[in-house]
């Protein structure tokens, strides 16, 4: 490489590695370039919405965060409400649907006759592609009805005076509210982590669980002590980004959430998460301060996202530093 | 393969032409702003591409979205539900003229009630609507409704969760009648309600809470009151009366209304005709006094003079309430500040 001019006269294959050379550090480039436009485009979002919530974050400080106010006529905001309902739904809707996918993906991986294993599979992964309007207008045209007149009523019956958790379903049964909200996102997260969950179980190696078998294991025996920990990974993977729909599902949640801007210790009260609020007020939004403060709002989903996802990366390297992987 | 590329070559300059020849056109016009009027002015746009041939594109943005616009001079003409103040237009250079009225209506779902049977005025509205009434056997109700039997049970109410032009009229009309209405609550596009309020999305999300939650009241649109078969309330107008709301009621209201003002934009809430509907509001649009482009200037005015005099029926049947003939001269004559 050193002399190219003699190297290039004497050795024909010289130029074609030289050319080879070059293809790659084009494509290492390109390529290059174009995960940069996705970093550039994030730090892009994060810097908008800062300069947007700009008044509000000078106006109010970080106590937006903890203040349990949102008042349009009065130009008062704090984002406490909305930060409740989204984790509240969120966490309720992981609660429904964790046990019921690990269920799904233990049927369609361990038990399942091979003849159903196609359509089931199918069918879930269907459910993954239905637009989230069509969840929130199911929900509230017919959900919420079926959910105030044949589950609340009973589940208020049963649990109503039980001390601590009859508060939780205290109220009028009025079918819209945070633990409708909660069960229509758990059936919209359910195909994601159910997908994730089966294909890392089709991972586990037979050797281990025809030995487990040998040994006298029950399926769930086997489920337990050998599919799950040697999953780990993926499964925590699977919720996180289930997690991750459910956070910032907007227009289902609007739909059946009851768009109330406070807190309630019920579970069957309206309430309100952040990206309800964002679809609800964006439109009509004064300029000033409430579009400022709407903007904060994005910023703190922003942020509870990406803590969100520190979290699971910090746990999955946990679990495999601990597997010593 | 020749053919392939021959065919794509002629659709692509098919394409090239239709995209010229459409924008060719001049007079094509386009307008954003109110989503209460959207359902009128995308059907006077249909109707108006059909007589004459020229477009008119109108987005719902949202009102305050539609102020922006125009004054940022992005569009040829904004829809507004709350008028701009006359100082606001003469810095602006904008003139605003009303296109088309409508009507806020209580609805409600109370087991045994039927439509137009239950009677409230206006304080006891606002102290349902603030939250100071819970119960609809309350004292207060009972008091208005003699020989109606009203159930001991709670009540909800169904609001608008997005900011929206009804709730601008809605509250504005209560806070004239109870001071503590605006105090707690407020009056604009979006509101503080009280504990036992719930949201819904639009005027058919408002429409839905109410016909599957007992106990309810809310307050939609005379147009999604009549497509929804919903129980209105009768409300007590400032001449004494108790109105039930039709288009009629909503007309009566705005005939007695002084338009001849600058901003054209006189207060339709309580008016005091003997049969007005107390919650009337118009919707308005404005346009630059002088425009960079006149023949885009003229094609706001000629859609406009074409709706108001062609359109009055295809108003009443989307439920929307016609400016009387004597306004619509007035608009006239306003519009032609429009070059």
């Amino acid at each position: 490489m050193s002399e190219p001019s003699v190297s290039a006269g004497i050795d024909p294959h010289a130029r074609q590695v030289r050319k080879f050379r070059l293809q790659d550090r084009f494509f290492h480039h390109t390529t290059q370039l174009f995960a940069f436009v996705v970093l550039a485009a994030l730090v892009g979002i994060l810097v908008s919405l800062t300069y947007e919530a700009w008044p509000s974050i000078k106006a109010f400080g970080p106590s937006f965060l903890w203040t349990n106010i949102w008042s349009v006529p009065d130009d008062e905001y704090g984002a406490l409400a909305a930060i409740y309902g989204t984790v509240v739904t969120s966490v309720l809707a992981l609660l429904i649907a964790v046990p019921i996918s690990f269920g799904i993906a233990l049927f369609l991986t361990e038990t399942c006759p091979v003849w159903l294993r196609r359509p089931l599979g199918t069918a879930i992964e269907l459910l993954a592609g239905i637009p989230s309007i069509v969840y929130g207008i199911w929900g509230l045209f017919v959900f919420a009805p079926l959910f105030a007149d044949h589950i609340q009523p009973p589940l208020q019956a049963l649990l109503g005076d039980v001390p601590v958790i009859g508060g939780w379903f205290s109220g009028p049964p009025i079918g819209v509210g945070i633990l409708t909200a909660s069960i229509v996102l758990s059936l919209m997260v359910i195909p994601f982590i159910a997908s994730v969950m089966r294909d890392v179980f089709e991972t586990v190696p037979h050797v281990l669980k025809e030995s487990a078998y040998g040994l006298g294991c029950t399926t769930w025996e086997v489920a337990r002590s050998v599919v799950l920990p040697y999953t780990r990974v993926g499964v925590i993977g699977g919720i996180m980004l289930g997690l991750g729909r459910a956070l910032g599902e907007t227009m289902a949640v609007t739909f059946v959430i009851g768009n109330a801007n406070r807190i309630n210790g019920s579970l069957f009260a309206p309430g309100t998460s952040i990206a309800s609020t964002l679809a609800n007020e964006f439109g009509e939004a004064d300029p000033g301060l409430h579009i400022a403060a709407l903007f904060e709002l994005g910023l703190v989903l922003f942020i509870i996202t990406f803590v969100v996802l520190a979290i699971s990366r910090w746990l999955i390297s946990r679990s495999m530093g601990s597997e010593g992987l | 393969m020749r053919i392939f590329n021959k065919l794509v070559q002629a659709t692509l300059a098919a394409a090239l032409g239709l995209t010229f020849s459409v924008s060719a056109l001049a007079a094509d016009i386009t307008g954003a702003g109110a989503t209460f009027p959207y359902a009128i002015y995308a059907k006077w746009a249909e109707a108006y591409r059909a007589a004459t041939g020229n477009r008119v594109n109108y987005q719902a943005i949202g009102s305050s979205g539609g102020v922006k616009q125009i004054k940022a001079r992005t569009t040829n003409f904004g829809g507004t539900d709350a008028p701009l103040k006359d100082a606001d237009l003469a810095a602006a250079k904008l003139v605003q003229v009303p296109t088309v009225m409508g009507g806020v209506t209580i609805v409600m779902n109370v087991p045994g009630i039927e439509s137009g049977k239950l009677k409230l005025d206006g304080v006891t509205t606002a102290d349902i609507f603030r939250g100071a009434i819970t119960k609809w056997n309350d004292p207060a109700i009972v008091r208005l409704n003699p020989g109606v039997t009203l159930p001991n049970m709670a009540i909800t109410l169904s609001h608008r969760s997005d900011g929206s032009g009804t709730t601008y009229a809605f509250t504005h009309y209560l806070a004239k009648q109870s001071a503590a209405f605006l105090r707690e609550v407020g009056a604009g596009n979006t509101v503080n309600w009280p504990r036992n309020a719930v949201g819904g999305k639009g005027n058919a999300g408002v429409a839905a809470n109410i016909q599957k939650i007992r106990g309810t009241i809310g307050y939609v649109d005379i147009a999604d009151a009549m497509n929804n078969n919903m129980k209105y309330i009768a409300l007590k107008n400032r001449a004494g009366n108790y109105i039930v709301p039709s288009q009629q009621a909503i007309a009566d209201a705005a005939a007695g209304a002084n338009f001849k003002i600058k901003g054209m934009a006189p207060d339709l809430l309580d008016q005091p005709h003997k049969n007005a509907w107390p919650i009337t509001s118009a919707t308005y649009i404005l346009a630059y006094e002088k425009g960079p482009d006149a023949a885009k200037q003229k094609g706001v005015v000629d859609f406009f003079t074409w709706s108001l005099n062609n359109g009055q029926g295809m108003a009443a049947d989307l439920g929307f309430v016609a400016l009387p003939p004597n306004v619509v001269k007035m608009v006239e004559a306003e519009m032609t500040k429009i070059k």
